[in-house]
C-alpha cells in the first residue's frame, strides 16, 4: 500500500477505530490512511459506516476508541473544535446550511484556523451562483447551490484536509459535474480530500484510491487505476 | 385641555408612559430569556431573581458600609467602593453575570440533554433559594433607592411632563435592546450564536468553542436581567420579591412574542406595556389580566407566538 513516490507519513492514519451510538456498535476496527494531496473515497452500501467514520474523525459521535492520527498527532480524544483547529474541515451529508443565516453569513461562519485558505473572491469564482445570491437566506438556495455553499465555506478556513460526505447526493448531473470539477480544482490547489460516495462512477472521476467499507470495517482498497479491472468485485461489494 | 376619546390627555399620556416603562422592563427581561432559551434550551425561571440581584447589587454598591454594618457591626470597606448609580450600571450586570456564569458551569449545564421541564424546575428552585436568601438577609420590606441627582425632577416633552428618570429608563432600555438585537442579528459573533442555536455540533466541528459560547450566552442573558434590575431600583423599591412580581408577566410576554425570538421579545415587551397602560385608562378593572387575555388569544390563533416559527 505504500506509494514509493510519497514516502512521508500519511496525513491521516486511522487504526482500530471503534464507534458507538448508545448501545449500537457501528464501527468495528476501521483502518485506513490518507496521504497529503490525495483524494480518497470511502465506498460502501448504506449502513456500512462511512458517515460514522467521518463523524468519528470529527469527534461527533458519542463514543469512539482507537487511533486517529492527523499529521502525526493523536486526535481520538479531542473535542470537535480542537480537531477542526488542528486543520480538518467537515462538510456533512445533510449540508448543514443554517436557515437563520444569509449565504454570506454561512460562508463566513467557520473561523479561520490557519493561513492559506481560499479567499472569498476565489470561492465566488469557483461558484459564481453563490455571489449572485449572497444576500439570500441560506436554505432558500437550490440543493446544488447549498452543496456549493457547504463546500465553499470550508475552503476559506485554512484547513488542509477536507471531509466531504456524499457531496453529489440528490443533485442533477450537471451539478454533479460541477462538484467533480471543484474537487479536481481543490486537489490541484494541494488540498487533501476524504470523500464518502455511493456513486463510484463519480468517485472514479476524482479519486486516487478507494476504500470499500462493509459492516463497520474497511474490507478492501482499490487504486483508481485498477478500478476497471476490479469492476466485478466492486459490483459485488456495493450490490449494484 | 386636550382630550382623546373623552379621556383627558395628561391621564392618557401618563398611563402610556407608565405602560412604556413597564414595557421596557418586559422587553429587557424577555430578551434575556429569549437569548438563553435559544442557545441553552433552558426556560430560565431564575430570571426574575437575577433581575432582583441586579437591583440589590446596585443598591449595595451605593453605600456598601450601610448594609455591611447591618450584617456585622464594625465591618466596613473604604469609601471609594461607594460607586453610586452610574458605575453600578456596568458593575452590577458584570457581577451578576459572573454569578450566572458560575450557575451555568456548576449546575445548569448538567441539564442540557434532558427535557425542558428539568431546566424549568431547577431554575425555579434556584429562584426560590436566591429570593429566600435575600429575604433572610434584608427582610421583605424593601430598600429605598434615591434617584441619581442628574435625573431628578421632570422634563417637559411639550405634550406632557415626564420624570427625567423615566425618560432615561426608556432610552437606556431601548438602547440596550437595539444593541443586543444588533449584536445577534448583524455581527459575526451573532451569526455564530444563531448557527449554534440551530446546530451546535456542526458549529463546534467548524472550530468554535461552543460550550464556552453557551456559558457566556447565559452570563449575557443574566447580565441583561441585572441591567434591568439596576434601572428598576430607583422606580420600584429594592426588595426580594421585585423579580417574582415581574416574571409571570414576562413569561406571558415571551409566549406571546414567540419563544426564542429576539425581535419578538422587544416588540412584544414594549407593545404589551402600552396595551397594559391603555387598559388602565379605558377599563382599569382589566389592567391586571389584559396581558393574559392577549396570551390566550395569541396561543389559540398562533401557537408559536407572534414572531415565533412553527416547530
Amino acid at each position: 500500500m505504500l506509494n514509493a513516490a510519497n514516502p512521508a507519513d500519511p496525513m491521516l492514519r486511522i487504526a482500530g477505530l471503534n464507534s458507538w451510538y448508545g448501545e449500537s456498535h457501528i464501527l468495528h476496527g476501521v483502518d485506513f490512511d490518507v496521504r497529503e494531496g490525495e483524494v480518497v473515497t470511502l465506498l460502501g452500501r448504506n449502513g456500512a459506516g462511512k458517515t460514522t467514520t467521518m463523524k468519528s474523525i470529527m469527534g461527533l459521535v458519542p463514543r469512539r476508541e482507537g487511533s486517529i492520527r492527523f499529521k502525526g498527532a493523536e486526535t481520538a480524544s479531542m473535542r470537535p473544535d480542537g480537531i477542526a483547529r488542528a486543520g480538518i474541515a467537515f462538510c456533512p451529508e445533510e449540508r448543514g446550511i443554517f436557515a437563520s443565516l444569509s449565504v454570506t453569513e454561512n460562508l463566513m461562519l467557520p473561523p479561520q484556523i490557519a493561513p492559506g485558505g481560499m479567499s472569498v473572491a476565489e470561492i465566488y469564482t469557483l461558484f459564481p451562483n453563490l455571489k449572485e445570491r449572497s444576500g439570500s437566506q441560506g436554505t432558500k438556495l437550490s440543493g446544488g447551490e447549498q452543496q456549493m455553499l457547504a463546500i465553499g465555506r470550508i475552503l476559506r478556513t485554512g484547513a488542509r484536509l477536507l471531509l466531504l460526505d456524499e457531496p453529489t447526493e440528490g443533485l442533477a448531473p450537471v451539478i454533479v459535474q460541477q462538484i467533480g470539477r471543484t474537487i479536481r480544482e481543490i486537489k490541484a490547489r494541494g488540498f487533501t480530500v476524504l470523500l464518502v460516495e455511493q456513486n463510484f462512477r463519480f468517485a472514479a472521476t476524482v479519486a486516487d484510491r478507494h476504500y470499500v467499507m462493509e459492516h463497520g470495517r474497511v474490507i478492501d482498497m482499490i487504486p483508481n487505476s485498477e478500478l476497471s479491472a476490479n469492476m466485478d468485485k466492486l459490483h459485488e461489494y456495493l450490490g449494484v | 385641555m386636550i382630550s382623546i376619546f373623552g379621556v383627558p390627555g395628561p391621564l392618557l399620556f401618563g398611563q402610556l408612559s407608565l405602560g412604556l416603562i413597564n414595557g421596557a422592563f418586559y422587553a429587557l427581561l424577555s430578551l434575556g430569556l429569549a437569548v438563553i432559551f435559544g442557545m441553552l434550551n433552558i426556560i430560565n425561571f431564575a430570571h426574575g431573581a437575577l433581575f432582583m440581584l441586579g437591583a440589590f447589587a446596585s443598591w449595595m454598591l451605593l453605600v456598601p458600609n450601610t448594609w455591611l454594618a447591618m450584617i456585622s457591626p464594625g465591618l466596613s470597606v473604604p469609601d471609594w467602593l461607594s460607586l453610586g448609580y452610574w458605575p453600578a450600571l456596568v458593575v452590577a450586570p458584570v457581577l451578576v453575570g459572573a454569578f450566572g456564569l458560575l450557575l451555568e458551569r456548576t449546575v445548569i449545564r448538567r441539564l442540557y440533554k434532558l427535557d425542558h421541564l428539568y431546566g424549568l424546575l431547577l431554575t425555579f428552585g434556584m429562584a426560590l433559594i436566591i429570593e429566600g436568601l435575600a429575604r433572610n438577609a434584608f427582610g421583605s420590606s424593601g430598600m429605598p433607592y434615591r434617584t441619581p441627582d442628574a435625573l431628578q425632577g421632570p422634563v417637559n416633552l411639550g405634550f406632557m411632563f415626564m420624570p427625567k428618570y423615566r425618560l432615561w429608563v426608556l432610552l437606556a432600555a431601548g438602547g440596550m435592546c437595539l444593541l443586543t438585537w444588533f449584536l445577534i442579528e448583524r455581527t459575526q459573533l451573532g451569526a455564530r450564536l444563531r448557527a449554534a442555536t440551530e446546530n451546535p455540533d456542526l458549529v463546534q466541528a467548524f472550530g468554535v468553542n461552543v460550550p464556552r459560547m453557551i456559558s457566556l450566552t447565559y452570563a449575557g442573558g443574566v447580565a441583561l436581567a441585572a441591567f434591568a434590575g439596576v434601572l428598576a431600583a430607583p422606580i420600584y423599591s429594592v426588595n426580594p420579591n421585585m423579580g417574582s412580581n415581574f416574571i409571570i408577566t414576562v413569561f406571558a410576554v415571551v409566549v406571546i412574542g414567540g419563544m426564542g425570538s429576539i425581535l419578538g421579545s422587544i416588540v412584544t415587551g414594549f407593545g404589551l406595556g402600552i396595551v397594559e397602560g391603555l387598559t388602565k385608562v379605558f377599563y382599569p378593572q382589566a389592567s391586571a389580566t389584559v396581558i393574559f387575555v392577549v396570551m390566550v388569544i395569541v396561543l389559540l390563533a398562533r401557537p408559536a407566538g407572534l414572531f415565533g416559527k412553527a416547530a
